[in-house]
């Protein structure tokens, strides 16, 4: 079972319609999934599921930001994780990055720069954030767009952060983590 | 959350105000009319109708004309929400948006210079289960507008309904056209939805027909008791 963790500002949000039901409607057809707002998450949650997604949220959200040491279980997390935009930001936090202002709205070029299992080569996709990130020495960049960092994974795990919505464009790229799982698993 | 919904009239934006409605405080409505009928942003046959629908619903409709020159009706677009926020202290903004990327970033962009929330609460939800959903919540939607071969003037006027989804799924399949109407090939004006304390009686319509097009001109319309 995979668990999307909806980043909304509040549980049952307006932006749930928006962030968490696409991904559900990449991950329904492949994978039993659960899902679970930040704000509730506990140690059952994240330890019966096989991998995690969490959301995206609007431009204006920066909710989850604010709280991200209430995902400081992410340090010793062994299973694959992917962040999404807000997710991928929280994700950079705990693993001591810092946030970089840089404003994309609409689709744009990203370019991968390190191999990775999820994406290769070069692809448009679709951007809605006001920042991306400086990253730490624990975590590779992965891809990145004419203005900033675009994707990032840690250097000893399977933790994942992109920072553009593949929920919109890039469908592909969740359908790929969600193998990743499986292969995982066997 | 004080939300405006940016409202055609249509199903994708009464479903927009139901969903939004459910979750935070919708005051008021926003309505671009374009006088360009190749308006990508806000071309709608019986935009007009959106003053009687607002009032069906008890909502303020914040109405505004443009020309339809590209990037000026956004700069038009952009003064009405201004307007909304600076009288009724909206927050955020709500848009029908299901699948254009052209659309969505074009408000989010409006949404993030004044400062306000932007949602899509229909955002890329399957077509199909869209016109489903406007079913089973008792919407009262006829198709105003036709846009694309095969429609034709046949399909103006008629109720969305079980057996029109099967159809236009079925269309969809064959024409590879969008049976929700998100490419524009259909255009639809909600007559009753929920949120309706009256429904909306027509009166008098015309149907115009060109080569590839044909429209349900609504020239008379009343509120009437549900």
């Amino acid at each position: 079972m995979i668990l999307i963790v909806d980043m909304n500002y509040k549980k049952d949000s307006l932006g749930f319609h928006e962030f968490v039901l696409p991904i559900i409607a990449v991950v329904k057809n492949m994978e039993e999934y659960g899902i679970k707002h930040f704000s509730e998450l506990n140690q059952t949650d994240i330890s019966s599921c096989t991998g995690i997604i969490l959301s995206g949220t609007a431009l204006k959200d920066n909710e989850s930001l604010n709280h991200f040491e209430d995902f400081s279980w992410i340090r010793e997390y062994e299973k694959p994780i992917l962040g999404i935009c807000a997710g991928m930001q929280t994700i950079s936090l705990v693993f001591h990055s810092s946030l970089k202002e840089c404003l994309e709205i609409g689709m744009r070029q990203i370019t991968t720069i390190k191999e990775n299992p999820l994406f290769s080569s070069s692809f448009r996709a679709y951007e809605l954030h006001t920042y991306s990130i400086k990253p730490s020495n624990e975590l590779a960049i992965l891809a990145e767009s004419e203005k900033c960092v675009q994707a990032i994974s840690h250097k000893g795990k399977d933790i994942y952060g992109v920072l553009f919505h593949p929920e919109v464009r890039n469908e592909e790229i969740i359908e790929q983590f969600v193998l990743l799982l499986g292969f995982k698993r066997e | 959350m004080r939300l405006a919904v940016l409202f055609s009239g249509g199903k994708d934006s009464t479903l927009a105000l139901l969903k939004a409605a459910e979750k935070e405080e919708v005051v008021c409505l926003i309505t671009i009319a374009s006088k360009n009928k190749e308006s990508y942003m806000f071309h709608t046959p019986n935009i007009w109708i959106a003053r009687l629908q607002a009032e069906a619903i008890g909502l303020p409709l914040i109405q505004k004309l443009t020309k339809g020159v590209k990037e000026q009706e956004l700069e038009d677009l952009k003064n009405a929400i201004r307007q909304a926020r600076k009288k009724l202290k909206i927050e955020g903004v709500v848009t029908g948006a299901v699948e254009s990327v052209y659309q969505a970033e074009r408000i989010q962009r409006i949404c993030h210079e004044l400062d306000l929330w932007c949602f899509n609460p229909l955002w890329k939800k399957d077509q199909q289960k869209l016109l489903e959903e406007i079913v089973e919540k008792g919407f009262k939607a006829i198709i105003s507008g036709v846009f694309a071969y095969p429609l034709d003037k046949s399909w103006l006027g008629k109720e969305m309904n079980k057996k029109l989804i099967e159809e236009l799924v079925a269309l969809q399949k064959e024409y590879k056209i969008s049976p929700s109407g998100e490419g524009g090939e259909i255009e639809t004006t909600v007559l009753d939805a929920p949120l309706f304390r009256k429904k909306i009686e027509v009166l008098n319509f015309t149907i115009e027909e060109n080569a590839n097009s044909g429209i349900y001109l609504i020239n008379k319309a009343r509120l009437a008791e549900k």
